[in-house]
């Protein structure tokens, strides 16, 4: 598809405000203005209208396709909580406003909202408190390193190393990193941690582990009690990656269990839509010991019920977002949560857990699945058997395409050959699993008699295998 | 059930299919000792119940404000058709484009954002977005330090958003790295002292157009320095004013960053708004993030992929540029449409006129007995104004009068108690500022 740049007219408008009755070089001097042209397109509203419709529908998307993404909750999102977030109450409301002494009583909303959220996170994952400000996971972990080490500096800890195993999220060793420690990674033994290799790796040094339960290979770690009971004695904090908290709601609280930092996914969990891969939130909760070190501000309530901002802590870790976090996406979680209530968010975990049983049990005499029992909200398969045939995991994923599903994620974890990390989520009816199932049956019946067929897909899509190669060695990142 | 399709009898045919009697048999692998303490939700509600009561706390803000706040985030006319076009779920319930056939819509739209960025900072390379501007500058710091290897000094200028500033103590906190805060000089960026400060333990100056206080620069010559002694120059912009000022490139800054809220998104009491980062060619493989880049599919024909992934954390793990996965696609995707829509000429109207509201009311301000204008060179659409009495005492007068004059300056910054920071854009008008410098009158 043309791009907006070779369908611009020079001269043509779309929004056209007032000319200002006097320029920019009125009041400013030359050197100070813009020299070169700036050639954006020029477009009519009407084609800008156009353009981006016929883009959209060179998309899949959770409203056109099932999303079958292994840890990325691709679960259907109700149109309602558009509605809440652009209320003009909260869309038009200036961050600024409260930080103004005496502005505070004209944003008492939203920092209702703000208040409320965090408390009922709070009970969903059994923490002592939270932080909304964090913009997405990967920044939540971010924090949530940040709170460990600022923890361990306070208490005048030496320590310089955060334990990874290999089975959880791949940001969770980047994020470690650049919060300045040394990441060691360790195996996991029948798809969960092996506490005997955590032993052997545990020391005085160990600021925290990072775990991710269920973790990306869609299984509990069972070992879990073992696990907090070597952190504590190297007092070292557990830190509880909740990308994948859809699996658990309900079932498990990570503060009961022993976890001292949280971060979840509003985006994944409660149901907001990821447009293109965000905007997200990745709120942080916290246990007791930690509670002081959390950013600020703080939503506050007083006596009176007002609300206010507080920003008296003086161990904080200091500013994450430049304000509250992400409100916009605040909002659709706080109404989500509110409309499920208790049981429905209860209910959206077990169907979503037997949503991925139920495929895993149909699948499981056509794909190879490593660790075929009893899984959470996703599994991990493997075509290692086709493949040696020469139809690799990607041929699978556009042979999907072309059946009108998304594909799995694939080729993640990186410790499972050929990978199909399979989720189907909650929402998906049965007759939609049924044809995903059926689908892949016919496209792994294919990798025998018609291998070449695979290799070819997808054919139905706007543009077909792309060379990836190209594009990195090219660079072509703008016209 | 909510957003649940299947039926009780569909649940028993797929756990027979499973070989379970019941739901709790899938979560037997949770040990009882492990089992939630309390799960005290309060009950569902319907969609019209809960909708009413967001409605309730939505009223509960303060809707009919005439506000002059400003300090880095806007108040711009966002165009109808950008909500109207983002809320398609083609864009808006899809994912990270990771089968890049499936989803050309979004990549396309990224690559065209990275192209509208670019010309408009006039850079040569953008990414598809960060989370906000604030860790766009602090992302810009880290490829500074990668690229620069061993120095581990900062120079920041006070003329940085302060908000910014905060966010990069607390960023910086576990690394080896040293911020270095140049004061500003009755409210200019000190290019003097920045030029004296650089040396070769310094990594990257980080400087800000318009800076805090409203005022514009041109930062040639202190970047030409940096450059000399090996400094990465990093500059942070206001992206609407970009198409009237002189670019980040024409001042040959290696790295610009921006706040993005102010195209096209609405200010939704802090987020979630949009970093925009770009780069010299020489920084590319440094940049965080998501990038899409231009190819051909089997066939020859044009698509676009996500693409330089050996720099990310799912390839890399501990060794990636940044832990960054989420971006702000739908926010960058609503910022291509609002560039689009208002095109070069109106976005140069949205500034001027910004400009010139801004010039208007800082003419009838000062004309009160006693305040006058602290900015001493050229402004945009935002100054400062010195009053006879502390700034909050005036903005606490007309608050209650829905009127909120602009930011009190001492919140920030020591001894500017008396400074009040006035934003003006497209949207103010002239009676607005009538009726503001009359009830300011009142209070002086």
């Amino acid at each position: 598809m043309k791009t907006m740049f070779q369908t611009s007219t020079p001269g043509r408008k779309g929004v056209w405000p007032k000319a200002a009755d006097k320029g920019a070089a009125h009041f400013l001097p030359d050197n100070l203005l813009r020299g070169r042209d700036l050639p954006l397109a020029e477009l009519s509203e009407l084609d800008v209208v156009r353009h981006f419709t016929r883009l959209s529908r060179l998309n899949f998307s959770v409203d056109g396709n099932m999303y079958p993404l292994g840890s990325c909750t691709m679960k259907y999102n109700p149109r309602f909580t558009e509605e809440v977030a652009a209320l003009p109450g909260f869309a038009r409301l200036h961050p600024l406003v409260p930080q103004i002494r005496g502005a505070g009583k004209l944003t008492q909303g939203a920092l209702e909202v703000i208040y409320h959220l965090e408390e009922l996170l709070c009970e969903l994952t059994g923490m002592a408190g939270f932080t909304l400000q964090p913009m997405a996971g990967a920044h939540g972990e971010l924090t949530g390193v940040m709170l460990i080490a600022a923890y361990h500096r306070d208490k005048g800890n030496k320590k310089t190393k955060i334990i990874v195993p290999d089975s959880a999220h791949g940001t969770n060793p980047a994020s470690a990193t650049i919060a300045g420690f040394n990441v060691v990674s360790i195996e996991s033994k029948d798809g969960i941690i092996d506490p005997e290799a955590l032993e052997a790796v545990m020391d005085d040094q160990v600021a925290g582990i990072m775990m991710t339960c269920p973790n990306t290979l869609g299984l509990f770690e069972r070992n879990l009690p073992k696990i907090v009971q070597l952190a504590r004695k190297h007092d070292a904090l557990l830190y509880y990656d909740g990308a994948n908290f859809n699996a658990i709601m309900g079932k498990l609280r990570p503060g009961d269990a022993g976890f001292d930092v949280v971060h979840l996914n509003l985006h994944k969990t409660f149901a907001t839509p990821h447009g293109g891969g965000g905007p997200g939130s990745g709120p942080v909760g916290v246990s007791e010991r930690l509670l002081e070190y959390l950013p600020i501000s703080r939503v506050v309530r007083l006596e009176d019920g007002q609300y206010f901002l507080d920003y008296d802590y003086p161990k904080s870790i200091g500013y994450i977002a430049p304000f509250y976090g992400n409100f916009g996406v605040f909002l659709k979680a706080y109404a989500y949560i509110l409309r499920l209530g208790r049981q429905g968010i209860i209910n959206a975990t077990e169907n979503a857990v037997l949503a991925a049983n139920y495929l895993r049990k149909r699948l499981e005499n056509h794909l190879e699945i490593p660790y075929n029992r009893i899984c959470m909200h996703e599994f991990v398969s493997s075509a290692v058997n086709q493949a040696k045939k020469g139809v690799r995991a990607l041929d699978i994923a556009k042979g999907l395409l072309d059946k009108g599903h998304y594909a799995p994620t694939i080729y993640f974890p990186l410790i499972v050959h050929e990978c199909l990390m399979i989720e189907p989520t909650e929402t998906e009816s049965k007759e939609t699993l049924d044809r995903f199932v059926d689908d892949l049956i016919d496209i792994l019946a294919k990798s025998e008699t018609d291998p070449e067929s695979l290799h070819q897909a997808p054919v139905t899509t706007s543009v077909r295998r792309l060379d990836e190669v190209k594009a990195a060695r090219a660079m072509e990142l703008k016209e | 059930m909510p957003y649940i399709p299947h039926t009780p009898d569909e649940q028993q045919a797929m756990l027979a299919t499973i070989g379970v009697p019941d739901m709790a048999a899938l979560f037997a692998d949770i040990p009882p000792e492990l089992r939630p303490k309390s799960f005290d939700l309060p009950q569902g509600q319907s969609e019209m119940s809960v909708l009413s009561h967001m409605e309730e706390l939505a009223a509960r803000n303060s809707t009919d404000l005439t506000s002059f706040l400003g300090a880095g985030f806007y108040d711009h006319y966002n165009p109808a058709a950008i909500k109207a076009l983002a809320s398609r779920g083609e864009f808006f319930t899809a994912y990270t484009p990771y089968q890049p056939e499936a989803s050309q819509g979004t990549l396309q739209a990224i690559f065209e954002y990275q192209t509208s960025i670019c010309r408009l900072l006039d850079m040569e390379y953008s990414n598809a977005s960060l989370y906000d501007g604030g860790t766009a500058i602090y992302e810009a710091i880290m490829m500074a330090v990668r690229k620069t290897r061993k120095r581990t000094k900062i120079l920041v200028s006070q003329g940085v958003n302060p908000i910014y500033r905060t966010m990069l103590d607390s960023y910086t906190t576990n690394l080896n790295l040293e911020l270095i805060t140049v004061p500003h000089n009755q409210g200019q960026t000190d290019v003097a002292a920045l030029m004296d400060h650089l040396d070769e333990d310094i990594a990257a100056i980080i400087v800000q157009n318009p800076n805090f206080f409203g005022s514009a620069n041109d930062f040639t010559q202190l970047f030409e320095q940096a450059r000399k002694n090996g400094v990465v120059s990093i500059l942070s912009v206001y992206p609407v004013m970009q198409s009237v000022l002189k670019t980040p490139g024409e001042m040959g800054a290696d790295i610009a960053v921006a706040e993005g809220q102010s195209l096209g998104l609405p200010l939704s009491f802090g987020g979630p708004y949009l970093g925009i980062m770009t780069c010299t060619k020489p920084l590319i493989r440094q940049m965080p993030g998501r990038i899409v880049g231009k190819t051909t599919d089997v066939d020859g024909k044009t698509g676009y992929v996500l693409t330089l992934q050996a720099r990310e954390q799912h390839i890399r793990r501990h060794k990636a540029t940044s832990n960054i996965c989420s971006n702000q696609s739908l926010c960058a995707v609503c910022s291509l449409m609002y560039l689009a829509l208002l095109g070069p000429e109106g976005l140069k109207r949205t500034a001027e006129l910004s400009i010139q509201q801004a010039h208007y009311a800082a003419e009838r301000l000062t004309s009160i007995p006693g305040v006058s204008l602290y900015n001493k060179t050229p402004f945009t659409n935002e100054f400062v104004l010195s009053l006879p009495c502390e700034a909050s005492k005036v903005i606490n007068a007309l608050v209650d009068k829905k009127f909120i004059p602009g930011f009190p300056l001492g919140r920030y910054y020591e001894g500017m108690d008396n400074m009040l920071l006035v934003a003006c854009t497209e949207k103010t008008s002239n009676q607005d500022i009538g009726i503001l410098a009359e009830l300011m009158g009142g209070v002086l």
